[in-house]
């Protein structure tokens, strides 16, 4: 079981935030951490990392406790078996792809782990390229792959795919998600978008001003499960205009933009920002190859 | 026999730059890493004092040196008897002179060149395991060798330049504290201008070629990074 206890004071944009979490969350599984930024987020990753210390707390990993403000005990980042992807990658541009993982690497003996993980992020034929000559999505794949090359017993994700446009994003999230399970990792991924969260996520905390305002499945927490519809989807409000007696809403979701008629009623809840489920029963969906 | 004193006076003048770039080095790498790490409120005060041979005459820290480590004086006296080292008048003198006086010449591009690191990378190699020393080494100082670059080349240049502060601190000792700058003013002062001219063309075409060799290395260390 993994625990966490953490208190700290935050500076915020508008001042002092106090973040106070508490939480348990299980191995093998993929968590993520959800809200907007300024909510905590990456502050609570480098908290287990060992980058930041809270002012009181618990972390317990895997059954090691890792830090306890009670028993004076705080692992330094060095003796916490963690793979860290940072959001700008942080790759070591005077090392190659294959010098950056094989720093990474406790024992020289094992080089060959480094050539196994090198195969299965399909990296083998960059293993020679300096960072800088690589696109954005081939940075982050050398990131995780480095993550992983020491074993972790949590993999900790820092909004490692925001940079990267729609498709590379959603080829990542396919890739992070197979090596995820197939190294069966416990993983904390920190997330502000919605699709995202519902693909990736096994389990969701979602944070608001430094506290867990809700937790469960990405269905529990996005659900809207009053209805109970054939096609669901989340997305954010872009625009309402009137036409004539109805309204026309258009809402983006994914990275299409669908128009839906309303009424000045139902209209009244709603406001650009805003994020909401769209969902429909009664029509037959009909497809067209494209 | 002029071909001789100035061979001397050549070599006296390199031997000083080069102790006092590799000192330089190893004092100016810690010190420059700390300024650009620590947030600690005292850091504008040991800014200031890195920062100072850069604004004061030279004559004045001569000055103050010689007074210091004046074996008259408590310090002085105490090198003297314990570590039997004299540095008024003396070549160690120079060094410890020339280090202070060139002492932010290494440590701000050294200090500048850490701080513009992307703060990320060395955490990243301590989720990695890795140790600060280890860090520093492995990843911090290779990711600055265009600073470490100018930093030594600039030290160098400027000891082979320095005048006030050895006037004061050596003297003019042929073999023990005459170097290339104060040769040139002694024979001036006696009227030998063309041996004063074989100094000062020595010097600067020396100059012209360390310049132009680092930035000549630099622009290749950036345009290497950024392909």
């Amino acid at each position: 079981m993994n625990e966490l206890i953490l208190s700290k004071d935050l500076r915020g944009a508008n001042g002092i935030i106090p973040l106070e979490i508490n939480t348990t969350f299980n191995r093998g599984e993929l968590t993520v951490l959800f809200g907007k930024s300024g909510a905590g987020k990456s502050t609570i990753l480098k908290m287990i990392a060992g980058l930041l210390e809270p002012t009181d707390g618990k972390i317990v990993i895997e059954d090691e406790v890792w830090y306890d403000s009670s028993k004076k005990i705080n692992l330094p980042p060095q003796k916490r078996k963690i793979g860290f992807v940072f959001q700008d990658y942080a790759l070591f541009p005077n090392m190659t792809v294959r010098q950056n993982l094989l720093y990474a690497l406790d024992d020289r003996k094992k080089a060959s782990k480094v050539d196994e993980i090198l195969h299965v992020t399909e990296l083998a034929n960059l293993a020679n390229e300096k960072p800088d000559a690589l696109s954005g999505g081939q940075k982050q794949r050398v990131a995780l792959a480095r993550a992983l090359v020491r074993e972790p017993k949590i993999l900790l994700l820092d909004e490692p795919l925001s940079a990267l446009d729609f498709a590379m994003r959603t080829k990542l999230q396919d890739e992070l998600l197979k090596i995820q399970r197939y190294f069966n990792l416990t993983t904390i991924l920190v997330s502000h978008d919605i699709g995202e969260v519902y693909k990736l996520a096994q389990f969701v905390l979602e944070l608001a001003d430094g506290k867990i305002i809700k937790k469960g499945t990405p269905n529990e927490i996005f659900g809207g499960s009053k209805i109970s519809g054939k096609f669901k989807f989340s997305g954010e409000i872009v625009n309402i205009v009137q036409s004539d007696i109805v309204f026309v809403v258009s809402i983006l979701v994914g990275q299409n933009v669908v128009k839906v008629v309303s009424t000045q009623e139902e209209v009244r809840n709603l406001k650009i920002g805003q994020k909401v489920t769209l969902a429909s029963k009664a029509f037959n969906p009909i497809i067209t190859p494209i | 026999m002029i071909e001789e004193s100035f061979m001397q006076t050549m070599s006296l003048t390199f031997k000083l730059a080069g102790i006092t770039t590799l000192f330089l080095l190893i004092i100016g790498i810690p010190l420059g890493y700390s300024l650009a790490m620590t947030k600690n409120r005292l850091k504008p005060v040991l800014e200031a004092i890195v920062s100072m041979p850069l604004v004061l005459p030279p004559s004045v820290l001569g000055f103050y040196m010689l007074v210091f480590f004046s074996p008259k004086n408590a310090f002085g006296q105490w090198l003297d008897e314990t570590l039997d080292l004299r540095l008024v008048f003396s070549f160690e003198g120079l060094v410890v002179a020339s280090i202070i006086f060139s002492l932010p010449f290494m440590v701000h591009p050294i200090q500048s060149g850490f701080a513009a690191l992307p703060k990320n990378i060395a955490q990243a190699a301590y989720t990695l395991g890795k140790s600060k020393t280890n860090v520093i080494f492995r990843v911090l100082l290779p990711n600055i060798r265009p600073s470490l670059l100018t930093g030594i080349v600039i030290s160098f240049a400027h000891t082979v330049g320095e005048f006030g502060v050895v006037l004061m601190m050596g003297g003019n000792i042929p073999g023990e504290t005459r170097v290339a700058s104060i040769a040139i003013y002694d024979e001036v002062e006696s009227l030998n201008y063309s041996a004063a001219n074989q100094y000062a063309l020595t010097l600067f075409l020396i100059s012209f070629a360390i310049l132009l060799s680092v930035y000549a290395i630099n622009k290749h260390f950036l345009k290497a990074e950024l392909s």
